[in-house]
């Protein structure tokens, strides 16, 4: 164990430097020149010469990387071109935001994807397993922004339960910030729910058809004690390595849905310092959102690996 | 007849036929400008209404279809031309430094959803409907690469593969004359569900501005336009979403039919 566990760190390493050397010569070829951009065209160039050493712009390629690299790894990304303020300041402000979302459309998806999956793979073949299947099928083609848009139509519009928009922030107490983060939630944990309600089903269909589960129906359980006691925990692993797949896709999604939401989360923030030409922020999130998907991969890979022996001799 | 094959195909067909006929017409056009006319219901002169300018709805949801396929299938065809070469090369070499360094750089891929490259590449170049192609063909590449690598690995084990090692065929022939040929229906099947993502990552792009601009209509661009009038003409939003949900719809249960009827284990049960 303790050498897999080397190897997976040494291989998440790797990974994380390829990817922020891709996120940084991506960003290096920019047009533009950031200090240049701040000051306006007709700054004298003295001034723009004293902003690049003052942003640390004036030094070799190589050099401005492992700065960046470094900083970032005692929380230091730079300064935002336009705002002035620590880039990192920004990105908890919008962290505090984007992170309960995500969770919260996390907690939502699971709650509404393991009854489904439960049911329908109970009632395999029958009426129950039809209808939880036709739905999911819509789940998977709904576009979350468009679904999003109809609950605002709906709750928000038509009937005053939520606002359409906008985030009264944490301040204003823990239950109104989770009741303008309901909406939001709900359209982003659709397309998830469907997903994993799909995989819970084939998950649990599969451990049905197992020898060990035809003994305890055997020994005298009835089908839904063999269910609940053996059938649901074994078929867990590939549904928890699904929900660990998902929380990527439950943070780039998040993006798209705090725009119809009007949140303040790393979403708009990302979309206005690319409107602005910010680059240093575009590039601490996207690094921020690479890394968390890297992370999560490799938490996944572990917990596989601790749930199932024989993984660990594979690599 | 499998039935999700025949709806697949028929609601395929339907949105494949309202872009190519939008080639050649349209009810009206779809970038004329009539503001007396703004925000009316479906009507016998406009089937599916007019949008905040007076436009006619049923001519952009026709053009719409166009952008959405045409961004969705050049994706799939970029991730398809360098993906599949890949695959093949990690299978035949399988287990070497080459197969790990491929593999490696797959999933370095896989940490950048569609989105991030697409954010990435905006950022960089500004937002056009070429960086959604860009955005979601590379986000294709490694689900080729591993689809093709899977499949072909299972059949460098059989034995007609030996037969054509021992009949003095290179590595390369025998990937391409045979290898290739063996995938081919794994890759139509994972192809036709890449093409609904790729609808879906569109839709979802051009919803935010990184996707196609005005004046080409799309239909995410529709939704984010009929955003601010929601409460007032809720048709606005409905249409493009419906569009876009029976596309993605049509192109899944084609997949699954599709998968079915190839697939011959599947086929017997």
């Amino acid at each position: 164990m303790l050498l897999y566990l080397i190897k997976r760190l040494v291989s998440l390493g790797c990974s994380l430097v390829a990817a922020s050397l891709v996120i940084f010569l991506v960003i290096e070829v920019a047009p533009g020149d950031p200090a240049q951009f701040m000051l306006g065209v007709n700054a004298e160039p003295e001034t723009v010469a004293a902003l690049k050493s003052e942003l640390g712009l004036d030094v070799p390629k190589w050099t401005r990387y492992f700065n960046w690299i470094s900083g970032m790894l005692v929380g230091d990304f730079g300064t935002s071109y336009t705002y002035r303020t620590p880039v990192i300041e920004m990105i908890l402000d919008r962290l505090a935001v984007s992170l309960p979302l995500a969770g919260y459309a996390l907690l939502l998806s699971t709650l509404i994807a393991f009854p489904a999956g439960v049911i329908a793979a109970s009632r395999h073949g029958r009426l129950g397993d039809a209808a939880v299947m036709v739905a999911t099928q819509f789940g998977i083609a709904i576009p979350n922004f468009w679904f999003a848009m109809i609950l605002v139509l709906i709750f928000a519009v038509n009937l005053p339960f939520f606002s359409a928009g906008g985030f009264v922030g944490w301040d204003k107490g823990f239950w109104a910030g989770v009741h303008s983060l309901t909406l939001p939630a709900i359209a982003l944990a659709l397309p998830q729910a469907a997903i994993l309600a799909r995989v819970m089903r084939s998950s649990l269909l599969e451990i049905l058809n197992q020898d060990f589960m035809r003994t305890a129906r055997a020994k005298g359980l009835s089908q839904r004690q063999t269910l609940w006691r053996h059938g649901l925990r074994n078929a867990l692993i590939p549904v928890l390595t699904i929900i660990g797949l998902q929380f990527s896709f439950l943070i780039a999604g998040g993006i798209i849905i705090e725009q119809v939401f009007f949140l303040p989360g790393l979403g708009r923030l990302v979309f206005q310092a690319i409107s602005s030409r910010d680059l240093i922020v575009v590039e601490a999130v996207v690094m921020l959102l690479v890394f968390v998907v890297i992370v999560v991969n490799f938490l996944v890979d572990l917990a596989y690996a601790i749930a199932d022996p024989r993984l660990r001799h594979r690599t | 007849m499998r039935r999700n094959l025949v709806i697949g195909a028929a609601l395929s067909f339907v949105v494949l036929m309202a872009a190519v006929v939008s080639l050649a017409w349209t009810p009206y056009d779809h970038s004329v400008l009539n503001i007396p006319n703004r925000m009316q219901l479906p009507s016998f002169e406009h089937w599916l209404g007019t949008d905040h300018f007076g436009r006619d709805i049923a001519s952009m949801i026709m053009v719409g279809a166009r952008t959405s396929i045409s961004v969705a299938l050049i994706a799939v065809g970029i991730g398809l031309i360098v993906g599949v070469p890949l695959g093949l090369i990690a299978a035949a070499y399988d287990g070497s430094m080459l197969d790990e360094l491929i593999m490696r750089a797959n999933d370095l891929i896989f940490a950048f959803p569609s989105l991030i490259i697409a954010i990435l590449i905006t950022a960089v170049l500004g937002p056009s409907a070429v960086n959604a192609i860009i955005a979601i063909g590379i986000f294709n590449i490694p689900v080729f690469a591993r689809v093709t690598r899977g499949g072909a690995l299972a059949l460098w084990e059989q034995d007609f593969i030996l037969a054509a090692r021992v009949a003095g065929k290179s590595t390369l022939q025998i990937s391409c004359e045979h290898i290739l040929p063996n995938v081919a229906n794994l890759l139509l099947v994972q192809g036709t569900i890449q093409f609904s993502l790729g609808i879906l990552a569109e839709a979802g792009l051009s919803y935010v501005g990184l996707g196609a601009q005005p004046p080409t209509p799309s239909w995410g661009r529709m939704l984010a336009d009929a955003q601010t009038m929601v409460g007032l003409a809720p048709h606005l939003a409905l249409i493009p979403g419906i569009a876009i949900i029976l596309s993605v719809l049509g192109l899944n249960q084609f997949g699954d039919g599709l998968r079915d009827v190839l697939d011959p284990k599947l086929r017997k049960s």
